[in-house]
């Protein structure tokens, strides 16, 4: 098969390699140009550890082709460090911290990055747009409590303000689109 | 997991895609997205020599309304289907289907024409597309066609389309406010239905009831004759096929399908 070359700007950096095109861009970015902050979880587009923006939203990068990102600009957990390289310098990043957003960690930089992109695509978030907004991402350890109090934090919100709100709202308990229980009085 | 290998095109316009379909036929493929595509690479139960990218078109990337109809370029997003305003007013059940597909990243890259072409009867959209009483238009060098929901899909993940055609444009009767609702049943999170219900103004488009999305016909005939909401959702199941998997057995689905129809179509009427 033939090799494809692919320019793709990483972290703000021009980077370009001659590919397969059967190379995933997890791949790419852990292999060719050395960033091993994405980890590659289930490989089934389920888990989100290898989430990335790709043109500032967030994917799933083991169900991208490194050529499908061609000329396009990824951002990995690297990208949000600054420019003294400290990685905690990012208000996402120093909220994960400040309240302990991770456990084994293994997770942490998908959700980081499936964070960052939920608060660029909608600042005012509340607990049910980040329980909703990390569906696909999951944290083996279960450590969610606290990853949604450091989104929350992240966005500007108080978390335990919100979670009070959330706790009082009668509002159905279910993912988007999920049938409940008996018919009478159920919502989506 | 890694898929077989494979060359890669990703043509400038509908039409450099076209001609690589007409050069190739059925060694080629097509990828929008690539989030149904990809994954079946990746266990190797796809292998195609060449895949076509039509993700990046600009012109099969649209929203708008066309006369009674809404016009959606086939590689739209879901993500731009699940904010779009003009979706929001003119077809509302779209977006509300659109939100429950997988899960925020997976709704940045998959597309509407995809899922379509892919063909899965436990996908959300093609129901809400055969409820919706949508036409699939189809362009090849020979011309364009178009086909009605009803027609277009044929068995198990096989379509209408031919290996020479590119699906360009979804067109979705404008409907308005009409009574509508997606009822969708999972376990999980994130995951597949192992029924869902689509209804909008009284036409019901099944998920995971046999090889293909159907139509619930038998309920929807009951509905027009007048039949109370009750007894057409008791013949929901009528003519399916459902299938047997971990999640349920035929007998399962069946008795799902009448409880979400009679859901969906109590909420329907109450918009």
């Amino acid at each position: 098969m033939t090799g494809v070359k692919v320019e793709i700007t990483v972290n703000g950096r021009s980077t370009s390699d001659e590919v397969e095109p059967r190379l995933l861009l997890a791949h790419y970015l852990r292999e060719n140009v050395g960033l091993k902050a994405t980890n590659i979880g289930c490989d089934t587009t389920s888990c989100g550890a290898c989430t990335v923006l790709l043109d500032g939203q967030s994917v799933k990068s083991c169900t991208v082709l490194a050529v499908q990102a061609d000329q396009l600009a990824v951002t990995t957990m690297e990208g949000l460090a600054g420019e003294n390289g400290d990685s905690l310098d990012h208000p996402v990043t120093a909220a994960f911290r400040a309240e302990h957003g991770l456990q084994c960690g293994f997770c942490t930089p998908g959700m980081v990055m499936a964070v960052t992109g939920l608060i660029a695509e909608n600042p005012d978030l509340d607990e049910r747009a980040v329980r909703e907004g990390l569906e696909g991402n999951l944290c083996r350890c279960t450590g969610y409590h606290n990853i949604v109090r450091a989104a929350l934090v992240a966005a500007g919100k108080d978390p335990d303000a919100e979670q009070e709100i959330e706790a009082l709202s009668d509002a159905p308990r279910t993912a988007p689109g999920f049938s409940v229980g008996s018919s009478e009085g159920a919502s989506a | 997991m890694i898929p077989v290998g494979f060359e890669y095109a990703r043509p400038e316009s509908v039409d450099g895609a076209l001609a690589l379909l007409a050069e190739h036929g059925e060694d080629a493929t097509v990828m929008a997205g690539g989030h149904s595509l990809l994954p079946v690479m990746k266990l190797r139960l796809a292998a195609p020599e060449l895949i076509v990218d039509i993700g990046r078109l600009a012109e099969l990337n649209y929203i708008r309304v066309d006369g009674d109809e809404v016009a959606i370029g086939a590689a739209t997003r879901h993500h731009d289907v699940e904010v779009s305003d003009v979706l929001a007013t003119e077809v509302p059940l779209l977006p509300a289907v659109a939100r429950t597909v997988g899960d925020p990243q997976v709704r940045h890259r998959g597309t509407l024409g995809g899922s379509l072409a892919h063909g899965d009867p436990a996908s959300d959209l093609p129901a809400a597309v055969l409820a919706l009483g949508a036409t699939i238009v189809l362009r090849s060098p020979r011309g364009e066609r178009s086909v009605p929901a009803t027609e277009f899909w044929t068995g198990v993940f096989t379509t209408a389309k031919e290996p020479d055609e590119l699906i360009v444009e979804i067109r979705v009767p404008r409907r308005g406010n009409a009574g509508w609702a997606y009822e969708k049943f999972t376990r999980r999170a994130n995951d597949w239905a192992i029924v869902a219900v689509a209804v909008v103004d009284g036409r019901v488009g099944l998920v995971n009831m046999g090889s293909t999305p159907l139509r619930a016909s038998a309920t929807e005939a009951a509905l027009a004759e007048g039949k109370s909401i009750a007894d057409a959702a008791a013949l929901a199941d009528e003519g399916t096929e459902p299938p047997t998997d971990t999640a349920g057995t035929p007998e399962y689905r069946r008795n799902l399908v009448r409880v979400l129809t009679r859901r969906a179509l109590e909420k329907a009427a109450g918009r």
